[in-house]
Parts: structure tokens; sequence; C-alpha cells
């Protein structure tokens, strides 16, 4: 492949993919002016598949996420194409998203603390769920779904689990309860905001059993938004890394993993503590991510970057695919000889 | 949760007991002259009189004689004699409390179906029309004193389109019915008597709503700020995510949790209103405790001015018990011990 073969060629597949997503653009106004959140990515995820999007605090991973959902302010602009099942979800009606939003995509989120509501039995708000969607399901019925929802999530005990409250279950229970409650109308998309990250590690990989257990057997299409790199590691099938609003680079995760182009990518990497290696002193990438209403010209990674050149402040690099991994840096095909 | 009932069931007296001793000491330590209640001014420079108007009202004792009278009295549940109506503090209590209880009730059930509704219209329309006429219209409930805007609307209502009847609780020619609970309304209605029931319906509409009015603003403001706190919280994007719209999302997730806080202030208000109704039942010669309180007080009154204190105390306490239960039943997060 070369260089000059766009984005939107390299990506497409054999099957049309569940999720599309076109040079989406975020922008906030508020008083102080517009803050450009994100700045035009391409995504997509077939069903089945992981996808794996990985960066900063800040970066916009989920603001990606929730500009797709139509979750964000009012004060949020967002422009570009994102389809799902050749449904256009930008600009849709309030009414269209509502009936997308827990049927046919879920939602899991990072905290299932503050994500569920407090005064609400774990079983009612499961139970709303499905009545939302399925207007004519009894709610005797619909509790008898729940109690199977929360069995299916192997939730010990799930007719007595049912009527309790958040706050009765545990941080990993009430993550697998939310589960429970996105998976309930069968949808063809979950969206994973950080689902592990309240986590203590090992109920972290249960939880990650769990949403690969239920991707294979639903062939579910899932986006596993994390910093964790770890995570990614073991579930994606495919990752992106975002920094500052784009995707930096893009490929499947042994190439990313094994094979990293982008600078920042590198570095990511190289701060991942080694358990084979020798102990010393922690790796950082120097520097923090610059702010949405500041960026540098050109790439918004050169100021944190050892390798960068004159044209880095100048132009953006655009995300280019090379040997199957889209990166957006101009010295990648150097970068990727001298690693080689 | 029983136990926590039972033992602030247990605090109670004793508690009010210590409010008996506070009122007891602060009113003996007051200028004025009870005796000038109670012997007519030209009698006063009678000393046969004097003395003997003293000796029937217990003012010659020593004040801890007269404080462990008190106490021993009200422990057997006797307030004392009124220097002014000279009738027992507890029956004079017992008639005028049932006036208040129904006045303030009747404004509370006001004042929060309407301080609610329009606290979730504010939010709900924040920085909209609906949301600056419902600020404005719960600050002027809050800020125009009742004698004023109880005039005004008396005079409007009542004098001037004739929709309410005057001052009372039923008109000039109705006779009270036999009491049962106090509340006409009620008792008309147990006696079967359904013309007396509309009637004293109608004399409680004005007065409450008044009342009610005063209220509702402080209830708005905080139904409309905890609405708007709740709603950015991570729930409430959980509900949108499930596909709620927005009128359940505000409801049936917001709404709930918002009420928590507001119950509290709920609670405080009925309490207030049992004492803080002076002016409304002045207004609209009501004839509850709020009324007896300033004749008490004018007269030196002390029986009266402490059993008015007690009433008081024993409202703050009771709405205060009710709250925390009903507290327990909005959080599931809270559990009474």
């Amino acid at each position: 492949m070369t260089r000059t073969e766009t984005v939107a060629s390299s990506i497409a597949t054999q099957t049309a993919p569940l999720l599309e997503v076109r040079d989406l653009k975020v922008t906030f106004n508020s008083p102080d002016g517009a803050a450009d959140a994100i700045c035009g990515i391409d995504l997509s995820v077939g069903a089945g598949e992981v996808l794996g999007i990985v960066g900063e605090s800040g970066s916009g991973k989920s603001v990606t996420m929730m500009a797709l959902m139509q979750l964000l302010p009012a004060s949020a602009q967002i422009t570009g194409s994102a389809r799902f099942r050749g449904q256009e979800l930008v600009g849709a009606t309030s009414s269209t998203m509502r009936q997308l939003r827990g049927a046919r995509i879920g939602m899991i989120f990072q905290d299932p603390l503050t994500a569920f509501n407090p005064v609400l039995t774990v079983g009612a708000q499961i139970v709303e769920a499905l009545r939302l969607h399925e207007k004519d399901l009894s709610k005797k019925a619909a509790w008898e779904r729940a109690v199977e929802l929360l069995a299916e999530v192997s939730i010990p005990q799930p007719d007595r689990r049912a009527t309790q409250y958040p706050h009765e279950f545990s941080g990993g229970m009430r993550q697998r309860a939310m589960i429970a409650m996105a998976i309930a109308n069968r949808p063809d998309l979950l969206i994973a905001d950080e689902p592990t990250t309240a986590l203590d590690v090992t109920v972290q990989a249960q939880i990650m059993d769990l949403l690969n257990r239920l991707r294979e057997e639903r062939n579910i299409g899932l986006i596993l938004i994390t910093h964790d790199l770890g995570v990614v590691a073991g579930a994606a099938d495919r990752i992106a890394v975002m920094y500052s609003g784009r995707i930096v680079e893009q490929g499947s995760v042994d190439e990313v993993f094994y094979n990293p182009r982008h600078p920042y990518t590198r570095g990511l990497l190289a701060a991942l503590p080694k358990i084979d290696g020798e102990a010393g002193p922690l790796v950082a990438i120097e520097g923090t991510p610059p702010s949405l209403r500041n960026r540098p010209a050109g790439c918004a990674f050169r100021p944190r970057c050892s390798v960068s050149v004159e044209r880095c402040s100048t132009i953006v690099p655009a995300l280019l695919s090379l040997n199957g991994v889209e990166t957006a840096c101009h010295r990648s095909e150097e970068l990727q000889r001298i690693s080689a | 949760m029983l136990r926590f009932v039972l033992r602030r069931l247990i605090a109670t007296p004793l508690l009010l007991l210590g409010v008996a001793t506070v009122a007891f000491f602060l009113s003996q330590m007051t200028k004025g002259d009870p005796l000038s209640a109670i012997v007519p001014e030209r009698q006063m420079n009678n000393p046969e009189i004097v003395a003997a108007a003293k000796e029937k009202w217990g003012l010659d004792k020593s004040l801890i004689e007269r404080y462990g009278l008190y106490i021993g009295n009200l422990v057997q549940g006797d307030l004392g004699v009124s220097f002014t109506t000279r009738r027992a503090v507890s029956a004079d209590l017992g008639e005028r409390l049932p006036a208040t209880l129904e006045l303030v009730m009747a404004a509370m059930l006001i004042a929060t179906v309407v301080g609610i509704t329009l606290g979730v219209l504010s939010a709900r329309y924040r920085d909209r029309s609906v949301d600056y006429i419902s600020r404005v219209f719960a600050l002027l409930g809050s800020s125009l004193p009742v004698f004023w805007s109880g005039l005004l609307l008396l005079f409007l209502f009542s004098v001037q389109l004739g929709w309410v009847p005057g001052p009372g609780r039923l008109d000039a020619r109705s006779v009270a019915p036999p009491s049962i609970t106090g509340f006409y309304t009620v008792d008309s209605l147990l006696n079967g008597n359904i013309p007396l029931f509309f009637e004293s319906l109608h004399h409680l509409l004005l007065p409450s709503i008044v009342l009610a009015w005063s209220v509702i603003g402080v209830i708005t403001r905080l139904v409309r700020s905890s609405l708007l706190e709740v709603m950015g919280q991570d729930y409430v994007r959980t509900a949108r995510a499930k596909g709620a719209g927005e009128g359940r999302v505000m409801l049936n997730h917001a709404l709930r949790n918002a009420l928590i806080p507001t119950l509290t202030i709920i609670g405080f208000s009925f309490a207030y209103l049992i004492t803080g109704a002076v002016l409304t039942e002045a207004v609209f010669s009501w004839p509850g405790v709020g009324s007896y309180a300033v004749s008490s007080a004018r007269s030196l009154d002390l029986p009266g001015i402490i059993g008015v204190t007690l009433v008081g105390s024993l409202a703050f306490l009771v709405a205060n018990l009710l709250t925390d239960i009903a507290y327990a039943f909005a959080n599931p997060r809270v559990k009474l011990q």
C-alpha cells in the first residue's frame, strides 16, 4: 500500500460495518469562544468486532461517543457523518435517537455507582430499559426478564438482587448489572466508556471476560473506550489512539502494539511498566496535552514530540495508511524504517 | 426504623420539659407585672385585693416554688389557667390548635403542589419566560408581608369580586359542626353536612392560599436548584442512554432525587407555619394558636405564653420526626437507627 491511499478506501471491508464514522467534528460554543473538541475523525466497527479507543483524559474519546449518541449539551455543534447500519445519526431527530439508544446501541459507563439512579431498585431500572422499547411488555414479564438478565451476567441470587438498590451492590456487581441493563434489548452495538476504570484489577478481568463472552454469544460490536492499554491489548481487535481530538494511529492491536509508528503511541507504550524489565523509574511523556482552545498550529503533539521537524509546526499530518496501520505523523515512514 | 421512632418519642417529653423550663424562666424575667392582667387598674391600690389575687394565682410564692408547681402540673397535662380568658390554657389551645392545623395543612398542601410544580417548570424551561414568571411569583410570595398581601387579596376576591366569603371559619350565622377532630371540613363531612363542608372549605380557601404563597418561594427555589443539579448527574445520562425521553428523565429520575432535600424544607415550613400563621390568622379572624399567642403576649398572660411556646416546640419536634421518617422512605441509602 502507498501513503497516498486514503483512509476511506483502506477501511472499506467486505461487509458494510455496523457503525461508520466519517469526518466527525464536535465544537463546543461558549461565551469564551469555540473549542474544537473533535477535529474530524473516521472510525468503523463491524458486528462482533471490538474497537479499542485509547487516549489521555481530554483527548476526546468520550466526547466522540456522546456526540454519536447525541448526549452532549446543546452547546455542542456536531458535523460530519456517523452511519449506524446505514442510518445517519448526525442530525437525527430526538425521537429517532430515543429509539436507538438503549435498544440498538447500549452504553456502559465508567462509575456504576453514580451511573445507577440511587433511589430506584436495580430491577426497576432494568425493567424501565426493557419497557421503554417494548411498550406492550407487562411489568411482571419485564421483571422476569430483568432477573434473567442479571443471571446472564452471572449475578448470584438474581431475583433477590433485583429488589436491591445500587448502593447495596459491590462495584463489580454494579458493573455487571449495568451491562445487563445495556444488553437488555439485545443491541447490535455496545459502547463501553471506561467500563473497568473504577474497579479492582481482579474484577476488571472478570468484567472484560463477561463483555467478551457477550460479544461472542450475541455478535455485538463493541467500542471500548479506555486509557488502560492493558485492557485494550487483551480485548480489542483493532485500536484507535486519540490525541487532542484526532486519531493519530489506528490499526490491528498486534500491529499497533508491536510496531507503533506514531511517536505518541510509542510514548504511551514506553510508559507501560514492564513485568520482565529491570526495576527503574517510570517513564512518562514530557509535558501535557494542549488545551482545546489553544492548540498549536500543525501537529498537536509537536510540543511534546522528541522527533519533530519543521513542517510539524505548520502542517497537520493526515491519517495515512502504511502497511495496514493508519498513522498521522509526517515522519511515520522514517520512524517505521528505524524501528524495523 | 421502629426503634428510631420509639427513641425519638421517648426523647420528646424530655425536650418539651427543657423548653417549658426555658420558657418559664424567660417569661418570669419580663419587665411587666402580670398582676395588671388580673387586677383591674383602679383596684391596684387596694392591698387586700392585690394580696388575694397574688395568692389565687400563686404570684406570692417564690420563683422556685412556682416553677416546681408549674412543672408538677404540666406533667399531669395541666398548663395552668389563662390570666385573660380565665379558662384552662389546655382547653383554649385544644380549641384553637385544630383551627390552626386545618389552615396550615391546607396551606402546606397547596404550597407543596404549587411549589414543586413551579420548581419543575422553572428547571425544565430554565432561563425562559416560564422560569422568570414562576420565580417572580415565588419571590413576591416570600417578600410581601402577609398582612399586606392578605388584606389585598381579601379586598379583591371577597369585597370586590365576591368569589370568596369574608373572614372567619364559617359564615356569621352558621353553627360549627359537633367537634370530633376540630377540623370543620372533616367534622362537617363526618356529620354528613355537605353544605357546611363546602362552606368551611370556601372559608379555608383564601387564607390557606395566602399562607401557602409565603412558603411557595422557598420550595420552588429549592426544587429548581436541586433539579438542575441532579440533571447533571451520571444517572440522568444513563437514563437518556436507555432511550428515556426528557419528560421521563426529569420526572422519574431527576425529580425523585431532587425531592429528597425538598422534604426537609417542607417539614420545616410546616412547623414554622404552626406558630408563624399569626398574621394570616389576624387578617382572616382565624381563631387559631397564632391569634392566641398575640393576645397572651399583649396581656402578659404567662400560662398562655408558655402554653403556645410548648405547642410550637411540639410542632417542630413532630414535624422533624415525620420529616426524618419520610426522608428514610424517599432515600433508600438512609437507614434510621
